[in-house]
């Protein structure tokens, strides 16, 4: 994707995204992956396109989240292939960290998402961190636009422990933690408001018997059953995705939390809100906290981009440009 | 008495070999028999040490490579026609399907009118190592110890001269493991199966301690051998200490430490091959030296293996080294010729304490099973075997011809037609899979049918799978058939790869921070971050060399995409289109590179992703290396590419040129 440059271009990528088309879809992820000055054009020109598509919610966004070694991989694994057999096509974003030293990464999530070679209707993209440990790099957001248009349901699978789950939350449509039992860490996080409450717990390695209960009924205790969203009980569940036990509850329940989003008209309401968000980030990156506050703040910020009805790109376009020339005129 | 008489006797004398097909390998050990080969070592191919049948689509390519392909009993029969096993001490390289190739083994005995319980020989049946090296696993730890296990005990009862189990350090020393570690993760491994042993109910504590007393361990030995003898004493002295003290032993002779060896084949090289006789003699004497810790059973690698697959001359030289050894010199009319020594003895303890305490460490975790599924042990056998490389990189760790001493004539060794290894018949993979259609068709499938529903009510009820097994041999059941049933059963598994070590520990040095510079710009130039899809396609389960691309790929600031083993060439094109790489790179050790390269290649296609630019690596003759350059490989490595910063450049180059811009220097 070095060339496209007219509409009609674009307006044919976007048809074969729509049509899961991989190789419009690898073009796709590349192009809003690409940060060359010529390349950010038409990524915006084709997010703008696919910003109203995901406005119209017909997929789920789904953030997988929780510490190292707490089983997320073989469990989204176990959730692809239980949503393969319900006939929901499947887009996954995997985030790995990137080395601090280097910059360079080791993206191993697909090792354990052994995925049947033949099937049109799963695609997998790795992601680094980027120097965002444990949180998501800029990038994330527009990769999952792309995915949004295409499958039915969109996972971001993402490794946190504490603080930066916020990221993750942030841009989800329903949020689920998975706790490694025996780990203490995360009630600690949840009990002490350094972990956004998630929408769904998961205790994954059931088969691991009395730890695993212990953390299950500790999780219980610690929550408020009420999500701060309104409208909705944290459900705590147990699975093994080793032996495939309570795969069918977890995604049920991942499914119900949508389908109440959609009944209180929250979904896309929540969504024009992390879009929001996903464009104070990119103004951060690029300008630091000074370009925020020179825009007025972000609590300023945010309203004022949440009530715009203009497409978030242009809004963004706006927004660098005003910080460009008020930046030269400090100069 | 006469001096002849006080020789000690000798060790047994294989040669791991198979190759081709049955009648080829039946040829082949008939031949060795008859120069003075004192027993067998059965290699199998991949196919058949993973469970899928010669005409499996992963098996394209593989069958007969690195190993005599055994679909059915039809194929064991002809593999040991003529040679009777009542007489033969047979050792088999078989682990997943360790129960399976037993059974068949069995059935063929019985055939011959052997009675099993005369049988001799080993079963490798160590799954646990499977998992950190080798990789030819299929089921997840748990079902994979209940295997073992099984075999272990239908073995102390019916075949009580069999070694059920051969624990294995040979292949972690092979993915990099330092002798404190090998001692550790053996010993770690052998308590996890005892334990699992000791815990079946149908055990009593008369029969454990026989199946103590069967267990057995194969070895390896490096170029250090001074320091792998004591690795050797270390051993015995640990082993004995817990075999009397975990598992309450008294029988002295039960807690004998028996063990069969395999000299190093990492340390073999394909610069100046012959440097490699020597290796492979000085590596002998670290086993044989010491008379209290002497090997049971030698099998020598040849001097080409590094190269490609060895002839029969290669082999034939390899059993002359040990011949003249215990028949030539005076080794074998001595004592212990190290005992009372103190500079062995200090270095033995050494060994000991720092084994132990990585024993301990280990055994915090739950045990060998646990430290390996959290990824432990992979972990810190990847971290070893880069600090290795680093070594040798950095020219700390010398290797003759290699990164020293690297002038050198032409070699005659390999100047021949054949360029000194053996070429397998092409034609062997066609023949085998319209033998196996045919053996399909001719068998009765009532019987086959009947076979496997009682197989796999076995696998589910936990009863032991040895008899059932034995029965489906005896029907005709395939070795794909019966790996199927307990697959669906047990469940698919896959190992982590360790590659996930710490960040901390990068390589340091201005060279590589003038690699990290031409990534990162070539990256900035491309948009993005250089992404490289490393893919083990086939079913050769040796990673320790994509693993090392991976890691140091990662340091020098690519971002690497890595899958594991076991893939299919669609998987890893659509892998590549997915993941949006900018370079592909194979890694294929198992000799079938010709035919998984071009499977990719018109897979890449088919997917509209020809321009995708392809490397490989992997232990591939000079030969073979042109015809894959002449089909639009980038690039070839073999082993002795060992500078790890001019790969990456190659690879930054790659990269570059197929996307227009001007290489970097």
């Amino acid at each position: 994707m070095e060339s496209t440059s007219d509409s009609s271009q674009i307006a044919d990528l976007v048809a074969g995204i729509k049509r899961r088309e991989r190789a419009c879809l690898a073009e796709a992820l590349n192009l809003v992956d690409d940060r060359r000055p010529v390349a950010h054009e038409q990524a915006a020109k084709l997010l703008q396109e696919l910003e109203q598509a995901s406005l119209a919610a017909h997929s789920h966004l789904i953030g997988l989240t929780g510490p190292p070694g707490a089983g997320k991989s073989t469990l989204t694994a176990a959730l692809i292939s239980l949503w393969r057999q319900r006939g929901r096509r499947v887009g996954v974003l995997a985030v790995d960290p990137s080395s601090p030293i280097s910059g360079g990464a080791l993206l191993g999530d697909r090792l354990r998402m052994k995925i049947s070679a033949g099937d049109d209707c799963v695609f997998i993209r790795s992601l680094a961190s980027r120097g965002e440990y444990g949180g998501l790099s800029a990038e994330v957001w527009p990769m999952s636009l792309v995915m949004l248009a295409a499958f039915d349901v969109v996972l971001i699978e993402t490794v946190g422990v504490g603080q930066r789950e916020i990221d993750v939350a942030s841009i989800c449509d329903t949020t689920c933690y998975v706790a490694q039992p025996g780990s203490g860490d995360s009630i600690q996080f949840l009990k002490a408001g350094i972990m956004e409450v998630p929408h769904l717990l998961v205790v994954n390695k059931e088969d691991m018997g009395a730890v695993a209960r212990r953390t299950l009924a500790e999780l219980g205790t610690a929550l408020g059953k009420a999500h701060a969203d309104g409208n909705w009980e944290v459900p705590v569940l147990a699975a093994s995705a080793t032996v495939g036990s309570g795969i069918d509850e977890v995604a049920d329940a991942l499914l119900k939390h949508w389908e109440t989003l959609i009944k209180t008209e929250q979904l896309v309401r929540r969504r024009r809100r992390s879009q929001a968000r996903w464009i104070i980030k990119r103004i951060r990156d690029e300008f630091g906290s000074q370009g925020i506050s020179r825009l007025g703040g972000e609590v300023e910020l945010m309203q004022r981009i949440s009530v715009q009805r203009r497409s978030l790109f242009e809004q963004h376009e706006t927004l660098r440009l005003i910080l460009l020339e008020t930046g030269e005129t400090h100069a | 008495m006469s001096e002849a008489d006080k020789r000690d006797r000798p060790w047994l004398m294989r040669t791991y070999s198979g190759h081709s097909s049955a009648k080829a390998s039946n040829e082949l050990y008939r031949t060795n028999l008859s120069k003075g080969q004192t027993g067998l070592s059965v290699a199998f191919d991949l196919p058949t040490q993973t469970g899928y049948d010669s005409d499996h689509p992963l098996a394209r390519g593989e069958v007969g490579k690195v190993g005599v392909p055994i679909d059915h009993i039809g194929d064991m029969e002809v593999l040991f026609n003529k040679i009777p096993l009542a007489k033969m001490n047979t050792s088999m390289t078989i682990n997943a399907t360790a129960p399976w190739l037993l059974a068949l083994y069995v059935a063929v005995a019985e055939k011959q009118g052997a009675n099993p319980s005369e049988l001799q020989g080993t079963t490798q049946n160590d799954v646990l190592k499977e998992y950190l090296s080798r990789g030819t696993y299929i089921y997840p730890p748990g079902p994979s110890v209940r295997l073992t296990t099984d075999l272990i005990t239908y073995t102390v009862d019916n075949i009580p001269k069999w070694n059920p189990t051969n624990v294995c350090s040979y292949h972690l020393q092979e993915a990099g493991a330092t002798p404190t570690q090998e001692l550790a993760y053996a010993l770690s491994t052998a308590m996890a199966i005892l334990d699992a042993v000791r815990e079946s109910p149908s055990v009593t504590e008369e029969r454990f301690t026989a199946v103590v007393g069967r267990i057995s361990f194969f070895v390896n030995a490096g170029i250090r051998f001074v320091e792998e003898t004591c690795k050797m004493r270390a051993f015995n002295v640990m082993w004995n200490k817990l075999a009397q003290q975990r598992y309450g032993v008294t029988d002295e002779k039960q807690r004998r430490f028996r063990y069969g060896i395999q000299v190093n084949s990492l340390g073999l090289t394909e610069s100046q091959p012959e440097n490699n006789v020597q290796r492979i003699v000085l590596e002998m004497l670290a086993v044989t030296l010491s008379k209290s810790a002497r090997a049971r059973a030698i099998q020598l690698p040849a001097w080409n293996e590094a190269l490609g697959l060895p002839r029969p001359w290669d082999q034939q030289w390899a059993l002359r080294m040990q011949q003249v050894l215990a028949f030539e010199t005076d080794l074998l009319e001595y004592g212990d010729l190290l005992d009372g020594s103190p500079v062995v003895e200090a270095k033995v303890q050494e060994l000991i304490a720092s084994a132990e305490a990585e024993i301990a460490r280990v055994a915090e975790q739950g045990g060998m099973v646990q430290a390996i599924e959290s990824g432990y042990v992979k972990r810190e056998l990847v971290k070893s075997h880069t600090q290795r490389m680093r070594d040798i990189e950095s020219g700390d760790l010398k290797i003759v011809g290699v990164n020293c001493f690297t002038e050198t004539a032409e070699s005659p060794l390999t100047a021949g037609a054949d360029a000194g290894i053996m070429k397998v018949d092409v034609k062997a993979e066609q023949e085998q899979i319209e033998s196996l259609q045919a053996f399909r068709e001719q068998r009765d499938q009532a019987k086959v049918k009947k076979a496997l529903a009682a197989l796999r009510e076995a696998a589910v009820g936990g009863e032991n799978i040895m008899p059932v097994s034995i029965d489906c041999a005896r029907a005709g059941v395939t070795t794909g058939e019966w790996s199927e049933v307990l697959r669906e059963t047990f469940g698919e598994y896959r190992a982590p790869t360790g590659i996930d070590i710490s960040m901390a520990g990068q390589a340091d040095s201005s060279e590589m921070d003038a690699v990290r510079e031409k990534v990162r710009q070539t990256g900035e130039e491309l948009g993005r971050p250089l992404r490289l899809l490393i893919g083990k396609p086939g079913l050769d389960g040796h990673s320790n060399g994509a693993e090392q691309i991976a890691v140091k790929g990662r340091d020098a600031g690519f971002e690497i995409v890595y899958e594991g083993i076991r893939l299919t060439p669609s998987h890893i094109a659509r892998a590549a289109q997915e993941e949006g790489a900018h370079l592909i790179g194979l890694s294929v050790l198992s000799g079938s590179h010709l035919e998984l390269v071009n499977d990719i290649q018109s897979e890449l296609q088919s997917i509209g992703a020809e321009n995708l630019p392809l490397i490989i690596g992997g232990i591939i003759p000079e030969d073979d290396a042109e015809t894959l350059l002449s089909h639009g490989v980038q690039a070839v490595f073999t082993p002795k590419d060992v500078d790890m910063n001019l790969i990456m450049t190659d690879m930054v180059n790659i990269i570059r040129r197929s996307n227009g811009l001007e290489e970097l220097v």
